[in-house]
Protein backbone atom coordinates (compact mmCIF):
# COMPACT_ATOMS: atom_id res chain seq x y z
CA UNK A 1 0.00 0.00 0.00
CA UNK A 2 1.00 3.35 -0.85
CA UNK A 3 0.22 6.65 1.25
CA UNK A 4 0.67 10.67 -0.24
CA UNK A 5 1.85 12.50 2.65
CA UNK A 6 1.41 16.36 1.75
CA UNK A 7 4.87 18.27 2.84
CA UNK A 8 6.55 21.84 2.95
CA UNK A 9 10.04 19.79 2.15
CA UNK A 10 12.15 17.62 0.59
CA UNK A 11 13.28 15.22 3.56
CA UNK A 12 11.75 13.40 6.76
CA UNK A 13 12.24 16.32 9.00
CA UNK A 14 10.32 18.83 6.76
CA UNK A 15 6.84 19.43 8.26
CA UNK A 16 3.60 18.42 7.32
CA UNK A 17 1.96 20.66 5.14
CA UNK A 18 -2.00 21.37 5.71
CA UNK A 19 -2.59 22.31 2.02
CA UNK A 20 -3.04 19.63 -0.03
CA UNK A 21 -3.03 20.89 -3.55
CA UNK A 22 -0.36 23.49 -3.14
CA UNK A 23 1.51 21.45 -0.48
CA UNK A 24 5.32 21.80 -1.72
CA UNK A 25 6.22 18.48 -1.63
CA UNK A 26 4.77 15.23 -1.40
CA UNK A 27 6.49 12.11 0.30
CA UNK A 28 4.95 8.59 -1.40
CA UNK A 29 5.58 6.26 1.49
CA UNK A 30 5.94 2.15 0.09
CA UNK A 31 4.52 0.77 3.81
CA UNK A 32 5.72 -2.57 2.59
CA UNK A 33 9.19 -1.70 2.00
CA UNK A 34 9.21 1.77 4.43
CA UNK A 35 10.58 3.50 1.40
CA UNK A 36 9.92 7.32 1.55
CA UNK A 37 10.32 9.26 -2.03
CA UNK A 38 9.78 13.26 -2.38
CA UNK A 39 7.94 15.01 -5.02
CA UNK A 40 8.50 18.19 -5.85
CA UNK A 41 4.57 19.59 -6.40
CA UNK A 42 4.98 21.68 -9.63
CA UNK A 43 1.25 22.93 -9.44
CA UNK A 44 1.37 24.72 -6.14
CA UNK A 45 1.45 27.92 -7.68
CA UNK A 46 -1.16 27.17 -10.33
CA UNK A 47 -4.39 29.94 -10.65
CA UNK A 48 -6.68 27.45 -10.73
CA UNK A 49 -7.35 23.74 -10.81
CA UNK A 50 -4.05 22.76 -8.57
CA UNK A 51 -5.91 19.67 -6.36
CA UNK A 52 -7.24 18.14 -10.05
CA UNK A 53 -3.80 18.27 -10.69
CA UNK A 54 -2.29 16.80 -7.62
CA UNK A 55 -4.97 14.37 -7.66
CA UNK A 56 -4.55 12.55 -11.13
CA UNK A 57 -0.56 12.82 -9.88
CA UNK A 58 -1.45 10.64 -6.77
CA UNK A 59 -3.32 8.30 -9.12
CA UNK A 60 -0.55 8.19 -11.48
CA UNK A 61 1.94 6.98 -8.74
CA UNK A 62 -0.26 4.46 -7.28
CA UNK A 63 -1.31 5.53 -4.17
CA UNK A 64 -4.27 4.77 -2.07
CA UNK A 65 -4.39 6.82 0.80
CA UNK A 66 -3.30 10.68 1.20
CA UNK A 67 -2.90 12.32 4.31
CA UNK A 68 -3.52 16.02 4.13
CA UNK A 69 -4.73 19.18 6.03
CA UNK A 70 -8.18 19.63 4.19
CA UNK A 71 -8.81 19.02 0.78
CA UNK A 72 -11.18 21.19 -1.57
CA UNK A 73 -14.31 20.01 -3.07
CA UNK A 74 -13.22 19.20 -6.16
CA UNK A 75 -9.98 17.15 -4.77
CA UNK A 76 -12.48 15.36 -2.38
CA UNK A 77 -14.75 14.42 -5.42
CA UNK A 78 -11.92 12.72 -7.55
CA UNK A 79 -10.17 10.98 -4.88
CA UNK A 80 -13.86 9.73 -3.54
CA UNK A 81 -14.47 8.22 -7.52
CA UNK A 82 -11.15 6.88 -7.45
CA UNK A 83 -11.40 4.97 -4.01
CA UNK A 84 -8.73 7.02 -2.37
CA UNK A 85 -8.92 7.32 1.27
CA UNK A 86 -8.44 10.48 2.48
CA UNK A 87 -7.16 11.24 6.39
CA UNK A 88 -7.18 14.68 7.63
CA UNK A 89 -4.96 15.77 10.19
CA UNK A 90 -5.08 19.28 12.02
CA UNK A 91 -1.91 19.35 13.58
CA UNK A 92 0.74 21.42 11.24
CA UNK A 93 3.70 20.95 14.24
CA UNK A 94 4.20 17.26 13.17
CA UNK A 95 7.35 16.12 10.67
CA UNK A 96 6.64 13.87 8.18
CA UNK A 97 9.01 11.33 9.75
CA UNK A 98 6.26 11.42 12.80
CA UNK A 99 3.53 10.85 10.65
CA UNK A 100 5.78 7.85 8.44
CA UNK A 101 6.35 6.14 12.34
CA UNK A 102 2.38 6.55 12.89
CA UNK A 103 1.58 4.46 10.31
CA UNK A 104 4.03 1.81 10.41
CA UNK B 1 -30.86 18.02 0.95
CA UNK B 2 -27.93 20.34 1.23
CA UNK B 3 -24.58 19.03 0.39
CA UNK B 4 -21.48 19.34 2.90
CA UNK B 5 -18.30 18.92 1.71
CA UNK B 6 -16.95 18.52 5.35
CA UNK B 7 -18.50 18.83 8.52
CA UNK B 8 -17.34 21.16 11.29
CA UNK B 9 -14.42 20.26 13.23
CA UNK B 10 -16.46 21.14 16.37
CA UNK B 11 -19.31 20.16 17.83
CA UNK B 12 -19.86 23.73 19.92
CA UNK B 13 -18.64 27.23 20.78
CA UNK B 14 -18.82 28.62 24.71
CA UNK B 15 -18.66 32.13 25.23
CA UNK B 16 -16.58 33.02 28.53
CA UNK B 17 -16.00 35.67 31.21
CA UNK B 18 -19.81 36.47 30.99
CA UNK B 19 -21.52 37.38 33.93
CA UNK B 20 -24.94 35.19 33.88
CA UNK B 21 -24.57 31.48 32.73
CA UNK B 22 -26.62 31.48 29.53
CA UNK B 23 -28.62 28.28 29.46
CA UNK B 24 -30.38 28.49 26.09
CA UNK B 25 -27.59 28.01 22.88
CA UNK B 26 -28.26 28.45 19.21
CA UNK B 27 -28.05 25.45 17.36
CA UNK B 28 -26.03 26.20 13.81
CA UNK B 29 -26.70 23.64 11.31
CA UNK B 30 -23.95 21.90 9.13
CA UNK B 31 -25.51 23.52 6.06
CA UNK B 32 -25.45 27.23 7.88
CA UNK B 33 -21.61 26.30 8.56
CA UNK B 34 -20.82 25.11 5.14
CA UNK B 35 -22.38 28.37 3.27
CA UNK B 36 -20.59 30.86 5.72
CA UNK B 37 -17.62 29.00 5.38
CA UNK B 38 -17.84 28.58 1.07
CA UNK B 39 -18.87 32.65 1.41
CA UNK B 40 -16.80 34.24 4.23
CA UNK B 41 -13.92 31.79 4.32
CA UNK B 42 -13.22 30.21 0.66
CA UNK B 43 -14.70 33.93 -0.74
CA UNK B 44 -16.86 32.03 -3.30
CA UNK B 45 -19.91 34.08 -4.47
CA UNK B 46 -23.24 32.93 -3.71
CA UNK B 47 -24.08 31.22 -7.37
CA UNK B 48 -20.52 29.10 -7.06
CA UNK B 49 -21.43 28.33 -3.32
CA UNK B 50 -25.12 27.11 -4.28
CA UNK B 51 -23.83 24.89 -7.02
CA UNK B 52 -21.26 23.63 -4.62
CA UNK B 53 -23.91 22.60 -1.90
CA UNK B 54 -26.69 21.59 -4.51
CA UNK B 55 -29.12 24.22 -3.71
CA UNK B 56 -30.69 27.14 -6.37
CA UNK B 57 -29.32 30.34 -5.32
CA UNK B 58 -31.80 31.94 -3.37
CA UNK B 59 -31.73 29.14 -0.90
CA UNK B 60 -27.94 29.44 -0.54
CA UNK B 61 -28.53 33.01 0.26
CA UNK B 62 -31.50 32.14 2.68
CA UNK B 63 -29.45 29.66 4.63
CA UNK B 64 -26.29 32.09 4.58
CA UNK B 65 -28.27 34.86 6.07
CA UNK B 66 -30.05 32.44 8.71
CA UNK B 67 -26.01 31.40 10.04
CA UNK B 68 -25.10 35.05 9.95
CA UNK B 69 -28.06 35.71 11.90
CA UNK B 70 -27.49 33.24 14.43
CA UNK B 71 -24.41 33.73 15.17
CA UNK B 72 -24.84 37.53 15.88
CA UNK B 73 -27.85 36.71 18.14
CA UNK B 74 -25.56 34.40 19.89
CA UNK B 75 -22.51 37.09 20.23
CA UNK B 76 -25.21 39.59 21.47
CA UNK B 77 -27.14 37.51 23.62
CA UNK B 78 -23.95 35.17 24.66
CA UNK B 79 -25.08 32.09 23.94
CA UNK B 80 -23.47 29.12 23.17
CA UNK B 81 -23.21 27.90 19.51
CA UNK B 82 -24.16 24.34 18.86
CA UNK B 83 -23.37 22.53 15.30
CA UNK B 84 -25.97 20.26 14.79
CA UNK B 85 -26.83 18.06 11.55
CA UNK B 86 -30.07 19.81 9.65
CA UNK B 87 -30.54 19.24 6.57
CA UNK B 88 -27.64 18.23 5.57
CA UNK B 89 -26.35 15.46 3.16
CA UNK B 90 -22.78 14.45 3.62
CA UNK B 91 -21.03 13.32 1.05
CA UNK B 92 -19.60 10.22 2.04
CA UNK B 93 -19.07 8.22 5.18
CA UNK B 94 -16.70 9.83 7.20
CA UNK B 95 -15.02 8.97 10.40
CA UNK B 96 -13.26 9.90 13.34
CA UNK B 97 -10.73 8.47 15.64
CA UNK B 98 -11.65 8.64 19.19
CA UNK B 99 -7.98 8.05 20.20
CA UNK B 100 -6.09 10.29 18.22
CA UNK B 101 -8.86 12.86 16.46
CA UNK B 102 -7.93 11.83 12.85
CA UNK B 103 -10.40 12.27 10.54
CA UNK B 104 -11.32 10.40 7.80
CA UNK B 105 -13.41 8.18 5.38
CA UNK B 106 -13.34 4.54 4.40
CA UNK B 107 -13.78 4.22 0.56
CA UNK B 108 -15.83 1.18 -0.02
CA UNK B 109 -13.07 -1.06 -1.34
CA UNK B 110 -11.28 -0.96 1.94
CA UNK B 111 -12.80 -3.54 4.38
CA UNK B 112 -10.83 -2.84 7.04
CA UNK B 113 -12.26 -0.28 10.08
CA UNK B 114 -9.84 1.13 12.51
CA UNK B 115 -8.17 4.33 12.32
CA UNK B 116 -5.51 4.77 9.34
CA UNK B 117 -2.92 6.16 11.44
CA UNK B 118 -3.11 4.77 15.03
CA UNK B 119 -4.88 1.73 13.88
CA UNK B 120 -7.43 1.92 16.81
CA UNK B 121 -10.20 0.67 16.54
CA UNK B 122 -12.11 3.12 18.94
CA UNK B 123 -14.03 5.08 15.76
CA UNK B 124 -17.20 6.80 15.16
CA UNK B 125 -19.38 7.78 12.51
CA UNK B 126 -19.31 11.71 12.13
CA UNK B 127 -23.18 11.19 11.89
CA UNK B 128 -23.29 9.37 14.96
CA UNK B 129 -21.27 11.83 17.08
CA UNK B 130 -24.16 14.07 16.47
Amino acid sequence: MKTIISSTGNNLDSGFDLRFGRAGWFCLLNEETGETTFYENEHKDASHGAGTRVVEKVVELGATRVISGDFGPKAKELLEKFKIQMILLSDDSKSIADIVDSIK
Amino acid sequence: MRKVVAPPGFRGYKPYGNRQVQQQHVDLLYEEYEAIKLADYDLMNHLEASQLMGVSRPTFARVYESARRKIAKALVETREIRSVFGNASLDHSWFVCNDCHTRFNIPDNLTEHHCPLCKSENIQSIKEQI
